[in-house]
C-alpha cells in the first residue's frame, strides 16, 4: 500500500508544476540543506574532541600520589573534637576557616571548611568543623550532568569550574550543605586572578559555577599539609592516607585506623551511605579545657573586601 | 449555509481578519517580554547574584515556573492522545487547541532551565559531555523527546486542515502564507491512500506520546526525588507529578479554550458540554491530587522521621502554611465543588475553578521546590528565600510568551480540527453504526 502510494506521488507532481518553479525550488533546497550543513561546523572540533575522550577543559591532570611500592594514596582527614573550642580560647574566628580562606582565596560567603554549632543533649554545644566530606559514593556526583564534578583515584571530589554548567543539582543533593555558588563575581584579591586554574586549585573564580573544599591534594602530593591543618591553633584536625594507615595534625603522628577505633570515631550522618573520608572523634573542646555551656564563635571574615573592585557581596 | 461551510468560515476567521484588539494584545505581551528580555540582560550581566536565590535555597521561581510549565503541556497528550485512543468524539473541537498548549508550555518550560543556568554560555555541554546517570540528562532526554513528538503530534492531524487552508486561501493571503501551507500541506489531495496511512500515523503517535508524556513528568520529579532531601524522598512523587500536571494542563485547556471561544466566536462548536466534561476531569483529578497529598504527608507525618517535623511545621503552620492552605483548599476542594455544585457547574464557575487550580498547581511547585531546600541539613539558621524584581519579571515575561505564541499560533494554523468535526457532526447525524470509510484511526488499527 505504502509502495503504491509512493509511485503515485513521485509521478504526479512533474505535471503540475512548472519547469522553473521546479528549478528555484531545487535550489532554495540545496542554500537551505547547505546552511543547515554549516550550522552546527563551529561546534563541530567540540564534538570530535569530546567523542575521542579528550576535554578541552581544565581537568585534574597530576597523576595521583602513590605510596613507595606504587599503591595510590587515600587522602583522610580525622577532626578530634575534643579539642576544637571553635577557637573561643584564641579569641578569633575559626582558625581553620581563615587559614582556608586566605590559601584559597575563597570567595565571601564561602566557608569551605565551616565550624558549626552543634546542641549537645543537655544544654550545651560542640563545635564541628565541617569540609567537603569526600563521600566514597558522592551524591554530587552522581547527579551532575556534565561530569564537572568527579571522584578522582586518591578518593577526592573535584569540580571543574571549566565544564560546570551552573545548573546547581549537585547543591540540592548534598546532604552535608557543602557546596557554594559563584552567585556572581565573588570578591577576591587582585593577586589571585594570576593564579594558574586547575581543579585541585580553584583560583581564580569563575562566576557561575559551584566551588567546595577541594582536600588540598596538590598541597598533600608536594608534601605540606592542608591550609586548615595548619590553621588550627589547637592542633585538632589530623590529615593522612588510609591506604598507607597514617594521619599527622602537624606535631604527633597517628597511625589512622587504630586512632579511629580506639577514638570511637563516627562520619556525619553515617546513616546515608555516602561513605565519608573525614571522619570525627566525640568531643567539645573538653581537651582544650572548653566549657561546653560557653557558647558562641567569632564570625568568620574575608580580608580583601577593600582590595576586590567591582565584587558584588552576598550572604549565604 | 451548510454546516461544512460554516465550519470552514469559523476555522478560517482568525486568518482573515484581524481586529485592532488583537494588536494591541501583542503589543502589551511584545512589552512585557521585552522587559523580561531586560531583566535578563541584567541577570546575565551580573550573575544570578540579582536574584534571591542563595546557597542554601538553591532553586527558585525559574524552576518552580520550569515545572509548572511542562506540566501545562500534559493538556495535549490527555485530551487528545487519551481521548482520541478512547475515541471520545466530544473531543474534536478542542484537541487542536490542547496540541497548541502542549508544543508551546514546553517550549516555554525548556526556556526556563536555560534561564535558570549559572552558566548558559556552556549549555552545549549537556551533550558535549552528558552523563546518562543524571536526572538532569533523563530531563533533557525527556523532554527534547517530548516536544519532538509533540510537534509531530500537532502536525499530523493538521494536514488535512492545512491542505484545506492551501485550497481556500489560495490568492487571498499573503505570498508567504500561501507558501507555508503549500509546504505543511505536504502534497494532501485527500486521496483514500493518504487518509489511511495518516490514520495509521496518528494511531501511531498517540499511543506513543502517552508513554513519552508520563516519562517526561516523571523524571521532572526525579531532579528532586533522587536527592537526599527529607521532603523530596518519596516514592509517590513520579505519579503525583504527573497527576499534577494533568490536573494543571486541564485547567489551562479551559482558560484556553474560554478565552478562544469568546474571541473568535465559536460557541457552537465549543459549547457548555465541552467545559462541562472536562470540568468533571478537573474534579476527577482534584481528587486524584487530594489523595496524594494524603498519601503522602500521612505516611511521613505519622512517623516524622529526621527533618520532616520541621518541614511539616514549616509547610502546615509556619512560612508556607497560608501556600499551602490555599493550595489545599482553594485549588483542590474549592475547585470540586465549583465543579460539582448543579448551580455553579456552568461556563464561568469551571473557568473560575481552573483559575483557581493552575494558581494554585503553580503555587504547589513553588512550596515544594522552596520548602524542599529550606529544611536545614546541618546545624545552621533555616534560611529564607525571597524572589527579586528580576526573577518576577522573567516569569512574567515567561507567561507572556505562552500567550503570545498562543495567539500568533491561532494566527497562522487552523484552531479547529475541521475534518475530525465535521467528521463528528457527520456520525452524530447517523448515529446507525456505520463509520465513514475515510475513518483513519479505524484503518489504521486494521492494518
Amino acid at each position: 500500500m505504502n509502495e503504491k502510494d509512493g509511485n503515485q506521488q513521485r509521478t504526479s507532481p512533474p505535471n503540475q508544476t512548472s519547469g522553473g518553479k521546479v528549478n528555484r525550488r531545487g535550489l532554495l533546497r540545496v542554500l537551505g540543506l547547505t546552511a543547515f550543513g554549516l550550522v552546527p561546523l563551529p561546534v563541530l572540533p567540540r564534538v570530535l574532541q569530546a567523542a575521542r575522550g579528550g576535554a578541552p577543559t581544565t581537568r585534574a591532570d597530576a597523576a595521583a600520589a602513590r605510596t613507595v611500592d606504587g599503591r595510590i594514596r587515600q587522602w583522610t582527614m580525622i577532626i578530634d573534637l575534643r579539642y576544637c573550642d571553635g577557637c573561643q580560647s584564641v579569641g578569633k574566628p575559626p582558625q581553620c576557616t581563615a587559614a582556608c580562606i586566605e590559601g584559597h582565596f575563597a570567595p565571601e560567603p564561602m566557608e569551605w571548611i565551616q565550624v558549626f554549632e552543634a546542641e549537645l543533649p543537655g544544654e550545651g554545644t560542640q563545635f564541628i568543623p565541617t569540609p567537603c566530606q569526600q563521600c566514597q559514593n558522592p551524591p554530587c556526583v552522581n547527579v551532575c550532568p556534565v561530569a564537572a564534578t568527579f571522584s578522582t583515584p586518591e578518593g577526592t571530589v573535584l569540580i571543574d569550574q571549566n565544564r560546570c554548567i551552573g545548573c546547581r543539582i549537585c547543591m540540592a543533593a548534598c546532604p552535608y550543605d557543602r557546596r557554594f555558588f559563584n552567585w556572581g563575581t565573588a570578591p577576591t584579591p587582585p593577586e589571585a586572578r594570576l593564579a594558574d586554574y586547575s581543579a585541585e586549585h580553584q583560583v581564580p573564580v569563575k562566576k557561575g559555577t559551584v566551588m567546595k573544599c577541594d582536600f588540598c591534594p596538590d598541597m598533600a602530593r608536594a608534601g605540606t599539609l592542608p591550609y586548615c591543618v595548619q590553621g588550627c591553633p589547637h592542633d585538632a584536625i589530623y590529615y593522612g592516607d588510609l591506604e598507607e594507615d597514617i594521619a599527622t595534625n602537624g606535631s604527633v603522628i597517628v597511625a589512622a585506623s587504630r586512632f579511629l577505633s580506639q577514638n570511637q570515631a563516627y562520619r556525619l550522618k553515617e546513616d546515608l551511605k555516602t561513605k565519608p573520608r573525614v571522619y570525627y572523634i566525640p568531643g567539645h573542646g573538653e581537651a582544650v579545657g572548653r566549657d561546653p555551656f560557653t557558647k558562641g564563635r567569632q564570625t568568620t571574615t574575608w580580608p580583601w573586601i577593600e582590595r576586590a573592585k567591582g565584587a558584588r557581596v552576598w550572604k549565604r | 449555509m451548510s454546516t461544512r461551510e460554516r465550519l470552514e468560515r469559523a476555522a478560517l476567521a482568525p486568518i482573515l481578519q484581524t481586529s485592532r484588539a488583537y494588536y494591541v494584545w501583542v503589543a502589551f505581551l511584545l512589552a512585557v517580554i521585552g522587559w523580561g528580555v531586560y531583566a535578563y540582560s541584567v541577570q546575565a550581566r551580573e550573575g544570578l547574584v540579582v536574584t534571591g536565590m542563595r546557597d542554601r535555597i538553591s532553586w527558585g521561581l525559574y524552576i518552580t515556573t520550569f515545572v509548572f510549565f511542562v506540566g501545562i503541556s500534559h493538556a495535549g497528550t490527555l485530551i487528545s492522545a487519551i481521548l482520541r485512543v478512547s475515541q471520545a468524539g466530544w473531543r474534536t473541537p478542542i484537541t487542536r487547541m490542547a496540541e497548541f498548549i502542549t508544543t508551546v508550555a514546553l517550549i516555554c518550560g525548556a526556556l526556563f532551565v536555560i534561564i535558570d543556568l549559572g552558566r548558559p554560555d556552556r549549555v552545549l555541554n549537556v551533550i558535549l559531555y552528558g552523563r546518562w546517570q543524571s536526572p538532569i540528562i533523563w530531563d533533557v532526554l525527556a523532554i527534547t523527546t517530548y516536544i519532538t513528538a509533540s510537534i509531530a503530534y500537532l502536525f499530523l492531524p493538521m494536514i488535512p486542515d492545512l491542505a484545506l487552508f492551501r485550497d481556500r486561501l489560495a490568492g487571498r493571503v499573503a505570498p508567504w502564507r500561501t507558501w507555508l501551507y503549500g509546504v505543511l500541506a505536504v502534497r494532501w489531495e485527500g486521496n483514500s491512500t493518504q487518509w489511511r496511512t495518516m490514520g495509521a500515523a496518528i494511531t501511531v503517535a498517540m499511543i506513543l506520546i502517552i508513554p513519552i508524556a508520563v516519562s517526561v513528568h516523571t523524571v521532572v520529579s526525579w531532579i528532586f526525588a533522587m536527592t537526599l532531601r527529607e521532603p523530596w524522598n518519596s516514592t509517590v512523587f513520579g505519579a503525583f507529578f504527573v497527576a499534577g500536571a494533568i490536573f494543571s494542563g486541564v485547567a489551562t485547556l479551559i482558560i484556553v479554550m474560554a478565552i478562544l471561544r469568546k474571541v473568535y466566536h465559536l460557541e457552537e462548536y465549543i459549547t457548555e458540554k465541552h467545559f462541562r466534561y472536562l470540568g468533571y476531569l478537573l474534579a476527577a483529578f482534584g481528587l486524584i491530587m487530594i489523595y496524594g497529598n494524603l498519601s503522602e504527608f500521612v505516611t511521613t507525618g505519622y512517623k516524622l522521621e529526621g527533618e520532616e517535623e520541621f518541614h511539616f511545621r514549616q509547610l502546615f503552620l509556619g512560612q508556607f502554611a497560608g501556600l499551602y492552605w490555599y493550595y489545599f483548599l482553594g485549588g483542590l476542594v474549592a475547585p470540586g465543588v465549583l465543579v460539582l455544585l448543579p448551580w455553579t457547574r456552568n461556563i464561568w464557575g469551571i473557568v473560575a475553578a481552573s483559575v483557581l487550580v493552575d494558581v494554585a498547581m503553580w503555587v504547589e511547585r513553588y512550596f515544594i521546590v522552596v520548602a524542599g531546600l529550606r529544611v536545614p541539613l546541618m546545624p545552621y539558621e533555616p534560611s529564607n528565600y525571597a524572589p527579586t524584581w528580576v526573577e518576577w519579571s522573567i516569569m512574567l515575561a515567561g507567561f507572556a510568551l505562552f500567550a503570545l505564541l498562543i495567539s500568533v499560533f491561532v494566527k497562522v494554523f487552523p484552531i479547529l480540527a475541521v475534518w475530525e468535526i465535521a467528521e463528528e457532526q457527520e456520525r452524530e447525524k447517523e448515529p446507525v453504526a456505520r463509520r465513514p470509510a475515510t475513518e483513519p484511526a479505524l484503518a489504521g488499527i486494521q492494518e
